[in-house]
């Protein structure tokens, strides 16, 4: 590989396809694309948060042998739209006891938490806000702001039950993240860098290099990944924290209307962010995995590119959606025991081996196949 | 309202009294809770996540039955059994029926013993896939629920073209059923019957031998017999804890002995003898023994009346008193009336199975954590209407 | 065993204690004075011609001048039911509890207690179950009269049921 590409992150981006822009004062064209950015971030979340609620009770609907939502739209798809400005219209209601401003700040952060994961995933070549070459360590560390949003929502709402919820969550949560970045580790050392565009890179051209395919500890990172990453949105079967049969909603019980709203975008933002380090880790990311079409360059280029990133992420959140909907729930201490006694284990064994794999066999992948 | 003193919250506060800080809560489930099967309200007391001690308090569904019976005729009173165990409607009519009956002294003809089984056991079948079905909702299994539904809507199809009604039947009636079968319906009996079947393997392979349905529900809630016993408990609760004991199979009982089943038991196949794994296969099993039944009963319906001719007058016993019980998908439903020879019941008390089933949820939880208390009460199987009354 | 040898086996051992054998009820039963129930029950419970290990049902019931409390054992290996009676003074109406014997009566004495008013000395938790610990009144009793308001909610008065209630508790009907 020659030479690591020059960094890019939004502001390179625009004015590299605006060059007007650089005739403007730095001190204004700066903060300026910046907002361009985190506006089309928010657009993006938003737009995909009313898209994946719809998919998602499409797929349970169907899982469940029923329709789903089928009024509002054609097949339901204005659904989410509908509950959304239901939500908006309801009483903003803070109980009586409760820490106001934590109350208030909770889902505020949770969702700041899940929406700085977008600062560096990469949608295409030269589609990404950041490219900061600490990328994947910045995502290890944004990942847990979201907890600290979830233990103030379950203190702050002064009742056991929500309590009980944020407890569980903040163990389950800080707890999964233990697997989660060894599973990260081996594609920093594939890559040899942590900056998720140059992992991207790493695995440009045909699709067998994909870090998939590197060698044969990646299936095993692949599904320990999948497995803490349902664990960290905490979705079934580790939904513990928002046990409908047991805590009646967990820690956001007490939250209504626009509130409970941000809650649950937070929710799938996280969903979203976490398939899309799958795909860029290990699937290539914005890489079609066939050279002819990923050397159409251009605007083209960068909407096929986003395309690609866009599908292999949804392909990870069809598989939580699916997992969601067929397995029952996993109890407090059997989470601890897969993580700690299963996940664990294999995640230092398979990062070993990933290592070992490097320095033997740097030209072998997958099925002892040559690179 | 002022929250009186329970044990439970005498024991906490005699414990905080002392000088030992307790890290306990006093957690209320209270009546509104998704998974208390109904308006149950548990006060339990909590050291994290383990439970030291649990209280059910009733009375959110009491309806005053009994009073109500004393004041209207023997006929008027089946409607409002229905109500009681409202998933098995049908169950709480026969038992009534049954126990003016054995009052009355007269018999019921036979074609009307064969209604009565058929339509008893598909509302089994319906109470059964309930329970399981709502058992994989407490264990966080989303989807086991609508099968079942979709499946019990089938049977209540058929009990709409029977009696009309979906839920409540009052079907089942002094002397006999309310009306005979429509045309037709016997072979729309044997195709659901035929249909079903299969789907009954399919649970098994989506829920029952699920890794992580067996890790919640294994080696969980334990009952041991002599406390069953001590307790009354009956049932698939007492069976799956290993107790053979089914009133079907007691000779004089209906004309149950007829048909050949069989009284599954819970042997500890994925954990302890008793635990709620055992209680809930009990119901998966019984489901396929109920279709062995009603396929038998249908087969040999024989021709004749559908309401013995006595009991289409006005019903008035004898003086004196009779108790009988049936097996209804939550144990044994007793029936106790007191009889004044007049039209009109002098006291009719009932055994509701569930009402002596969750009175062991203390016993049998102590120790568990919280997830483990839903699936506890859950693998009970309760009906809130049948507690109170 | 049948009714026979069962009020035998009964009157061999409690002969003194027995006010009614009724062999001509649907269900024989046996009624004893209030003071030796507890005994009664005990024998039923230990003896091992009747082992009755299964308390089916325990009822109060108001005769009208009497209060009464029908006691239903079962026997689980020997598959009889014994049916056995006490009845008490409206006055006084008082019997000893058998939750010692079996615990199934627990529940089963709260509840004749809460409707019936009857009371189960030693019992280790007679307080209400159907009704909420506050009630006033049993109301399974024939001369139980209904209150006519609870903590403030208007509950009956004459003519509930004739259409003049929202004049008699002043609610405005929309």
């Amino acid at each position: 590989m020659s030479e690591p590409p020059a960094q890019v992150d939004i502001v390179t981006s625009l004015t590299g396809a605006f060059p007007a822009l650089e005739a403007l004062p730095t001190a204004i064209v700066y903060p300026a694309l910046m907002l361009v950015g985190a506006v089309i971030a928010t657009l993006f979340v938003s737009l995909f948060g009313l898209f994946a609620i719809w998919l998602e009770r499409k797929v349970m609907a169907h899982i469940q042998c029923r329709l789903g939502p089928m009024e509002v739209g054609r097949h339901g798809w204005l659904q989410t739209l509908a509950d959304g400005l239901k939500l908006l219209a309801k009483e903003d209601l803070i109980p009586k006891d409760a820490d106001k401003a934590l109350f208030i700040l909770a889902p505020i952060i949770s969702f700041t938490g899940a929406f700085m994961l977008y600062v560096v995933i990469p949608f295409g070549r030269d589609v990404i806000a950041a490219d900061l070459n600490v990328g994947l360590l910045y995502l290890a560390a944004v990942g847990s702001v979201e907890v600290v949003g979830i233990i103030m929502s379950g203190w702050s709402s002064n009742s056991k039950w929500s309590l009980f919820g944020s407890m569980r969550a903040a163990a389950q949560v800080v707890s999964y993240e233990l697997p989660l970045g060894l599973s990260l580790l081996p594609v920093i050392l594939l890559a040899g860098s942590l900056s998720t565009r140059d992992i991207c890179e790493a695995q440009a051209g045909w699709f067998w290099n994909w870090f998939l395919f590197a060698n044969p500890f990646m299936p095993i990172l692949v599904v320990i990944y999948v497995i803490s990453s349902i664990a960290e949105v905490k979705r079934a079967p580790f939904d513990l924290p928002e046990a409908e049969s047991e805590l009646v909603s967990g820690f956001h019980t007490e939250y209504s209307g626009m509130r409970f709203s941000i809650f649950f975008l937070a929710e799938y933002a996280a969903l979203f962010g976490v398939s899309a380090i799958a795909s860029l880790a290990f699937l290539g990311g914005y890489h079609t995995g066939i050279p002819a079409i990923d050397g159409i360059g251009g605007f083209l280029g960068g909407l096929v590119g986003v395309a690609t990133m866009i599908v292999k992420s949804l392909c990870f959140v069809f598989l939580q959606m699916w997992l969601r909907f067929t397995l029952p729930r996993i109890r407090l201490d059997q989470m601890f025991h897969v993580c700690y006694k299963v996940l664990l284990p294999f995640a230092f064994v398979a990062l070993v081996g990933v290592a070992v794999w490097q320095s033997v066999l740097p030209d072998r992948s997958l099925w002892f196949l040559p690179r | 309202m002022t929250e009186l003193e329970t044990p439970l919250l005498r024991d906490t506060a005699a414990a905080e009294s002392g000088d030992v800080k307790t890290e306990e809560m006093i957690l209320n489930m209270g009546p509104q809770h998704p998974s208390t099967h109904g308006v149950l309200r548990v006060v339990v007391r909590t050291d994290g996540e383990i439970v030291l001690d649990c209280e059910p308090h009733l009375g959110f569904l009491h309806r005053c039955f009994e009073k109500i019976a004393e004041s209207v005729n023997y006929t008027q009173v089946t409607p409002y059994t229905d109500r009681m165990d409202y998933l098995m409607s049908m169950g709480n009519n026969l038992g009534y029926c049954v126990a003016v009956e054995k009052l009355v002294g007269e018999p019921v003809p036979d074609r009307a013993w064969h209604i009565r089984t058929i339509v008893v056991e598909l509302d089994r079948i319906a109470s059964h896939l309930i329970a399981i079905g709502t058992y994989g909702l407490d264990a966080g299994a989303l989807t086991p629920f609508f099968y079942a539904l979709r499946d019990r809507e089938k049977i209540l199809r058929i009990f709409e073209e029977i009696c009309g009604q979906r839920l409540n039947y009052n079907y089942v009636r002094i002397g006999g059923v309310a009306y005979d079968l429509p045309e037709g319906v016997e072979s729309r009996i044997l195709e659901f019957c035929d249909y079903f079947e299969p789907k009954v393997d399919e649970w098994d392979r989506l829920l029952t031998y699920n890794g992580i349905f067996i890790k919640r529900v294994a080696n969980v809630g334990v009952l041991p017999v002599p406390l069953a016993i001590d307790w009354g408990v009956t049932g698939p609760c007492l069976r799956g804890s290993g107790v053979k004991r089914d009133l079907r199979k007691k000779p004089g009982y209906g004309i149950y002995d007829k048909f050949d089943f069989d009284v599954p038991v819970g042997r500890g196949e994925m954990g302890t003898v008793g635990d709620c794994w055992d209680r809930y296969i009990v119901r998966v099993r019984e489901i396929r023994e109920s279709l062995k039944i009603i396929r038998q009963a249908v087969k040999s319906l024989p021709a004749g009346d559908h309401l013995a001719a006595w009991a289409k007058r006005r019903i008035r016993p004898p003086k004196g008193d009779a108790y009988t019980k049936i097996e209804n998908a939550r144990g044994e439903l007793g029936f106790y009336i007191v009889s004044d020879g007049t039209d009109k019941p002098f006291r009719v008390k009932t055994r509701g199975p569930s009402f002596c089933n969750i009175a062991i949820l203390p016993e049998i939880s102590r120790g568990c954590m919280i997830a483990d208390l839903i699936v506890i009460i859950g693998s009970i199987d309760i009906v809130v209407g049948e507690t109170d009354r | 065993m049948d009714t026979s040898q069962v009020f035998a086996a009964i009157r061999e051992r409690f002969g003194g204690a027995i006010v009614e054998e009724n062999t001509t009820n649907r269900d024989p039963f046996v009624k004893v004075a209030p003071a030796s129930l507890h005994d009664v029950m005990a024998f039923l419970r230990d003896d091992p011609r009747f082992r009755c290990d299964l308390l089916s049902l325990v009822s109060g019931v108001d005769y009208g001048d009497d209060l009464g409390v029908v006691y239903h054992a079962e026997s689980t290996s020997l598959g009889h039911v014994v049916v056995v009676k006490a009845d008490l003074p409206r006055a006084k109406a008082e019997v000893a509890t058998v939750s010692d014997l079996w615990s199934a009566a627990n529940w089963h004495e709260r509840e004749a207690f809460d409707l019936v008013g009857i009371t189960f000395t030693g019992h280790p938790n007679l307080v209400r179950i159907l009704t909420a610990e506050d009630w006033v009144g049993h109301p399974l009793r024939k001369d139980y009269q209904f209150p006519t308001e609870y903590h403030g909610i208007v509950c009956e008065f004459e003519g509930i049921h004739d259409g003049t209630w929202a004049e008699h508790t002043g609610e405005q009907l929309g």
